[in-house]
């Protein structure tokens, strides 16, 4: 511990910390831009942290300075103030202003950090550096007018895929410099994967999702049978965008706002997780007992599949040919529900909620679709569904709370619930595949073993006199580790899920933006402690579910009876398996 | 996309193997490559990058940074033109501007026939005879402009374009 001062006042703090989070520890928000997460970005490049340290030369950014016993640190004093502003403004300076329609607009840290600072537009004046504006991704959309080269994106992008793949970097130099993939190409040109977690830390509008809400409203304009799905993640983080704590489930409100914006059915993509584990379990046990590719390895995550095309085309033999959950509910929606209901397909618009962007990358893919027609039509984030939900003047926190749809797919399992975390598909799988070979119910329910944030895990399971070894990975960085194994042929597993943003889809790139400074109810450690907290409300959710098992999901058995037959079957595998396609990252 | 072919590759890989186990081999690697070269394409940096372990994006950003290193290829002769504080009040825009209009070409650029590249440097440390050009490594001392015409003079009768 060492004895500092911040404001006259003494304080004990730990060794080692910068004097930005020194201050945070003792009560003091000094505003700041680069600086991220413990270190995960600290280049020290926005100078927005100025302060006054009693002694030192000039003024220090407590971004990158430690404390040191009877450091005497000022932050209020009239030059340190003057010198922030300053900072703030000359960022201004070459910043695109037009903060109204920026979809930032609310939770922008320039515009926060420009209100704490005083900062005003237009006290320094100049040439802009050129703009580009990258729309061509289905799913993330590059506008470096918005960009303040913090660096946050570059190191979130190496941290969580690795610091070979990180496909963000800075170019060129001085005031032509921009944050760009190699040439300044576009994602949709790069072996980006595009999981958004680039999004997700970016302090300004500079990176976001490309909205398809526009989509959604041509699609009721033009009087389409529009339903929409959710996936279990988004009912972990939604109410956060109303000021509700991180961690509150918000199943019944979402629902009742889905209902009142309209879509005539509202469906849990959960149904379809459990449709997944009945496709994915069998499959994995029949490549178990007929010597199929081991290990398999989950598909539900289109980020870790663009990866899986990108950089292990020889291995996309042991993916699962499982589409991923909410493509398989936009194949059944398009066909059974369907028929069932009179429908013409082609007059069926299915919208799915995801935590995610790749999803929007990936409801485009050839290889999804039903009878020539794309299994999802349009897909929001969890972000977007929340300006949906606010454009219609709906008050979310005073919503009661209501059911899903229960026709023909509106039942689900705890099994389906906790895809949404890491671990969960694993652990649903293992639920079922138990049952499947044993005839009973393993005891426990939950697996202990493969729940956590641990980049790799592994577990094994004694079923039948077989142990079944499986692994989880979260992140590239994570899942490289595993497929490298697997290359060499040392990998030990039958089965391998792995999902692209680290903690899974409760952290993928489509969910609300946590920060401190927006979430003022929070501790100030909620960067550390909100995938828990997420996960938690989906593990409660879970136990609360009477039926905590896929092949004990009543819809899911009519499902096969009336309409697919038996798991893997012809129809089921033309309906709900895909295939892959290897492909060259820095394309043309 | 250029093909770059397996001997070459394999040329990388070795000047790649030669830093294995320094903390920052980047900057050492990528010298060579211009060196052997004389530019450092995309393709050759994705070969860098695969060896190494370093992103592309991360390459590409100290290739774009460096004015040293090019991501065309030079010209046969490549004209450094010195901007530093000391040449350009001795009158070294006009130098190079004058060499810009004799060879129709920007500064960063290279002649159609690939004979001569323009290079904007920064103080190259020969003050005392400033304003001072660069070909590859010859010295011309206290350029004037009416001096540029002879300088590109020598190189066309050289190549027998003259």
């Amino acid at each position: 511990m060492v004895n500092i001062k911040i404001e006259g006042v003494s304080y004990q703090v730990e060794e080692g910390l910068t004097i930005l989070e020194a201050a945070k520890k003792c009560g003091y928000e000094i505003p700041s831009l680069c600086a991220f997460n413990h270190g995960e970005c600290n280049n020290g490049s926005c100078r927005v942290c100025l302060v006054e340290v009693v002694g030192a030369r000039g003024l220090v950014a407590s971004c990158v300075y430690p404390v040191n016993e009877g450091m005497e640190i000022i932050i209020s004093s009239p030059k340190a103030v003057e010198a922030r502003r300053a900072s703030v403004e000359l960022l201004l300076s070459n910043h695109n202003i037009n903060c109204q329609q920026c979809d930032k607009n609310g939770k922008c840290e320039l515009l926060h950090v420009a209100g704490i600072t005083g900062a005003r537009e237009g006290r320094y004046q100049g040439s802009k550096t050129e703009t580009t504006y990258d729309e061509l991704s289905p799913a993330i959309i590059r506008d470096t007018s918005k960009c303040i080269l913090c660096g946050r994106c570059v190191a979130r992008c190496k941290n969580a895929h690795g610091e070979d793949m990180g496909i963000l970097g800075f170019e060129n130099r001085g005031f032509n410099t921009i944050v760009a993939p190699a040439e300044n190409r576009s994602f949709l040109n790069s072996p980006c994967i595009q999981c958004g977690q680039c999004v997700s830390v970016c302090p300004t509008g500079a990176l976001m999702e490309k909205s398809e809400i526009g989509k959604v409203d041509a699609a009721f304009k033009a009087g389409k049978h529009v339903v929409v799905q959710t996936a279990p993640a988004v009912r972990a983080a939604l109410g956060e965008e109303f000021g509700m704590p991180v961690g509150t489930p918000v199943t019944g409100k979402m629902v009742a706002a889905l209902k009142r914006l309209g879509f005539h059915k509202v469906y849990d993509t959960n149904f379809a997780a459990d449709l997944t584990i009945m496709e994915e379990g069998t499959e994995l046990l029949g490549r178990i007992q007929n010597g199929g590719k081991l290990p398999m390895i989950t598909s539900c995550s289109p980020g870790w599949i663009n990866y899986a095309e990108y950089n292990y085309g020889d291995l996309l033999g042991h993916l699962s040919t499982c589409k991923s959950p909410h493509q398989m509910q936009g194949a059944i929606l398009k066909s059974y529900y369907a028929e069932r209901n009179g429908i013409d397909p082609k007059d069926i618009f299915v919208v799915s909620i995801m935590p995610c962007t790749a999803k929007k990358d990936e409801a485009g893919r050839d290889q999804l679709k039903v009878n020539g027609l794309q299994d999802v039509d349009a897909v929001l984030t969890t972000r977007e569904l929340a300006k949906m939900i606010k454009r219609a003047g709906i008050l979310f926190t005073r919503l009661p709370d209501e059911e899903f749809d229960q026709d023909l797919m509106g039942e689900y399992t705890g099994a389906g619930v906790i895809f949404g975390v890491t671990g969960g598909v694993m652990e649903a799988a293992l639920r079922t595949v138990y049952f499947v070979l044993t005839g009973k119910e393993h005891e426990a329910i939950k697996f202990e073993q493969v729940r956590g944030f641990e980049g790799v895990r592994e577990a094994s399971l004694e079923i039948n006199g077989q142990t079944i070894y499986v692994a989880i990975a979260h992140g590239m960085k994570n899942a490289k580790v595993l497929l490298d194994e697997i290359r060499e042929g040392k990998s030990k597993y039958h089965f391998i899920e792995i999902m692209g943003c680290p903690g899974g889809c409760i952290a993928g790139g489509g969910q609300p933006i946590v920060r401190s400074c927006f979430l003022p109810g929070e501790d100030d450690d909620i960067q550390d402690t909100f995938r828990a907290k997420r996960a938690a409300a989906l593990y409660s959710e879970d136990v609360r579910q009477q039926l905590r098992q896929s092949h004990n999901n009543p819809q899911i058995k009519q499902l096969y009876d009336e309409f697919l037959g038996k798991p893997n079957s012809h129809k089921a595998h033309e309906l709900l398996h895909t295939t892959y396609q290897a492909r060259v990252g820095y394309n043309n | 996309m250029a093909h770059i072919s397996e001997a070459g590759v394999k040329k990388i890989n070795e000047i790649c193997d030669r830093y294995i186990g320094e903390k920052t081999p980047l900057m050492m690697i990528l010298s060579d490559i211009q060196n052997e070269y004389g530019y450092i394409p995309l393709e050759v940096q994705q070969i860098v990058s695969k060896r190494t372990g370093i992103s592309v994006a991360e390459i590409y950003g100290v290739v774009t940074f460096y004015s040293f290193f090019s991501l065309e290829p030079k010209g046969k002769y490549v004209i450094g033109c010195c901007l530093g504080t000391a040449c350009y009040v001795k009158g070294a825009q006009q130098v190079i501007d004058r060499f810009s209009e004799l060879l129709g070409i920007k500064p960063g650029q290279t002649t159609a026939d690939g004979l001569f590249t323009l290079d904007a440097l920064r103080c190259i440390g020969a003050c005392g005879i400033a304003p001072a050009v660069t070909i590859n490594g010859k010295v011309y001392p206290k350029m004037t402009v009416d001096a540029v015409l002879e300088v590109v003079e020598e190189y066309l009768v050289k190549e027998g374009k003259m």
